[in-house]
């Protein structure tokens, strides 16, 4: 026996109701046989010649006609009857069951979206990109060497040592916190906050006018970290104490 | 063909030009077998190409493009001012340094003893060997930082908001394995600038707690940084890192489309 969706039953009691006929099983969940009983009394009397003449071509007892549902009976119908001989009222060999809005099961785009084709708007675009920066780098690698020290030696720690520039504000934390703090705790805390962004902000605009909080947010924790980076990269000499690089060079490689 | 006839070598037709003769053979080619198994139906290479809306769909639909991109996409996603190209460019850094990575693996022997002359004699006494390490090193360099202002062009125009949540988490921990990769990377010419950063970076994580001494004993594999530091980190940067990394790519550049294609304009 099939459960009917609590929306639909509350439909045909509406529909019911509007063409006057007596609520059907008290808009209890489909009570099968309740509902179907009541439903036969309520098969058109065109329907229900069709099924019988159906039945009768198919030289089978047909159980439809007593008591099943008015849907029972179609399936039946359908499922029986020689082509031919099943016709309807008017020589109809279907019907209309129901009509489905596109609305209800597809998600229809009201306005439509200006597209264009990825090839060559979008190809080209990538490709230029791609060759621009494949010759930056060219160019640059062929002017600039990358760093390349004397060989590692365990005996003599430079002064001053600095980590790769990306955790230099790391490093620079750490002449302030207590190392778990510094390395540890700030970092993750960052990279945590990071990932639960989208579900901490549960603004839906994305205007910037809506979102001045979580914009200013963001760029002071950027400007923070940025401004970190370059201290930790120029202005950390010897000892990793405060210079100038314009007074004392910068101590720092790439 | 009243070409063929004319020129069926008997002597007494006209003798092909020799860009006739080429077409002729660029006409065999195409109707031969094996063009036809390289290039699949409705793909330009075997019906010929001329602008039209449905050639234009046919490249993207009928080749490799499509895994990437759609045939259609939002007008303004093709603006270079909205994008500014970062994540196009993060990914293709990261083909470059594959490829140049791959260039120097040949070169290049992970043990304390002979890191560091490799990377001399690649430098003096290798053709192109300077340039492609230069440019493996500022690659690095420039890909963590698209990465990072990816991440911030992102955050500006609020597109990690639903339904695209779960890919901006998948795109911290891209940003996260970059860094690794990037430091991993750091170590392996076995220079003073490498094994100092190093000893730097990894002293911080031993500060974990709990398990920080343990954390540190296993990326160092031992107490010190050593050889056995330098294999180690060695295999993360040029197979394990790469590997993770290049499927998380796939599932962030899968779910930019499945959400919807890249954020709409502000």
């Amino acid at each position: 026996m099939t459960e009917v969706p609590e929306h639909l039953l509350k439909r045909s009691a509406e529909r019911r109701a509007a063409l006057g006929a007596p609520p059907a099983a008290g808009g209890a969940p489909a009570a099968g046989g309740e509902a179907s009983a009541d439903d036969g009394e309520k098969i058109p009397a065109g329907l229900l010649a069709r099924s019988q003449a159906a039945g009768a071509g198919a030289g089978a007892a047909t159980p439809a006609t007593t008591g099943a549902a008015a849907t029972a009976a179609a399936a039946s119908s359908v499922a029986t009857a020689p082509a031919p001989v099943a016709k309807g009222p008017e020589g109809h060999t279907q019907r209309l069951l129901t009509v489905v809005k596109a609305g209800s099961i597809q998600d229809v785009k009201a306005t439509p979206t200006d597209k264009v084709h990825v090839w060559p708007h979008l190809l080209i675009g990538e490709f230029i990109a791609c060759l621009a920066c494949s010759a930056f780098l060219l160019v640059f690698s062929a002017v600039v060497n990358a760093p390349f020290l004397a060989a590692a030696n365990f005996n003599f720690t430079p002064n001053p040592s600095k980590a790769p520039w990306y955790f230099l504000g790391l490093q620079e934390l750490l002449t302030m916190f207590h190392p778990m703090v510094a390395g540890v705790t700030i970092p993750g805390i960052g990279i945590f906050g990071l990932m639960l962004a989208p579900y901490i902000d549960k603004n839906p605009s994305s205007k910037p006018e809506d979102r001045k909080f979580a914009i200013s947010l963001f760029t002071l924790f950027f400007m923070f970290w940025a401004v970190l980076v370059i201290i930790g990269t120029l202005f950390r000499g010897p000892g990793f104490n405060f210079t100038f690089p314009w007074r004392d060079g910068v101590f720092f490689d790439l | 063909m009243a070409r063929r006839v004319n020129g069926n070598g008997n002597g007494n037709g006209h003798r092909q030009s020799p860009a006739e003769r080429l077409a002729e053979v660029g006409e065999k080619v195409r109707g031969s077998q094996a063009w036809a198994s390289i290039f699949r139906p409705g793909s330009i290479f075997r019906k010929g190409y001329t602008d039209s809306p449905r050639n234009r769909s046919y490249v993207v639909m009928n080749s490799l493009i499509y895994h990437l991109h759609p045939v259609k996409v939002k007008r303004h996603a093709v603006k270079v001012s909205y994008t500014l190209c970062l994540g196009g460019l993060s990914f293709f850094l990261f083909l470059l340094l594959t490829v140049t990575g791959i260039f120097l693996m040949f070169f290049y022997r992970p043990t304390t003893a002979q890191a560091w002359n490799d990377i001399q004699t690649l430098e003096t006494s290798i053709t192109f060997g300077l340039l492609v390490r230069n440019m493996h090193r500022w690659a690095a360099h420039l890909m963590v930082l698209s990465v990072f202002l990816h991440m911030s062009r992102v955050f500006y125009h609020g597109a990690y908001k639903p339904p695209r949540e779960f890919n901006w988490v998948i795109g911290v921990i891209l940003l996260t394995l970059t860094l690794l990769l990037s430091f991993t990377g750091y170590l392996l010419p076995w220079d003073q600038l490498a094994l100092w950063a190093v000893t730097v970076g990894t002293n911080m994580m031993g500060y974990t707690p709990v398990f920080g001494s343990q954390v540190r004993f296993v990326l160092l594999g031992g107490v010190e940084i050593g050889g056995e530091t330098l294999l180690r980190w060695y295999v993360l940067h040029v197979l394990m890192l790469p590997f993770v990394i290049v499927i998380f790519m796939a599932i962030h550049f899968w779910r930019v489309r499945k959400d919807g294609g890249i954020s709409g304009p502000l």
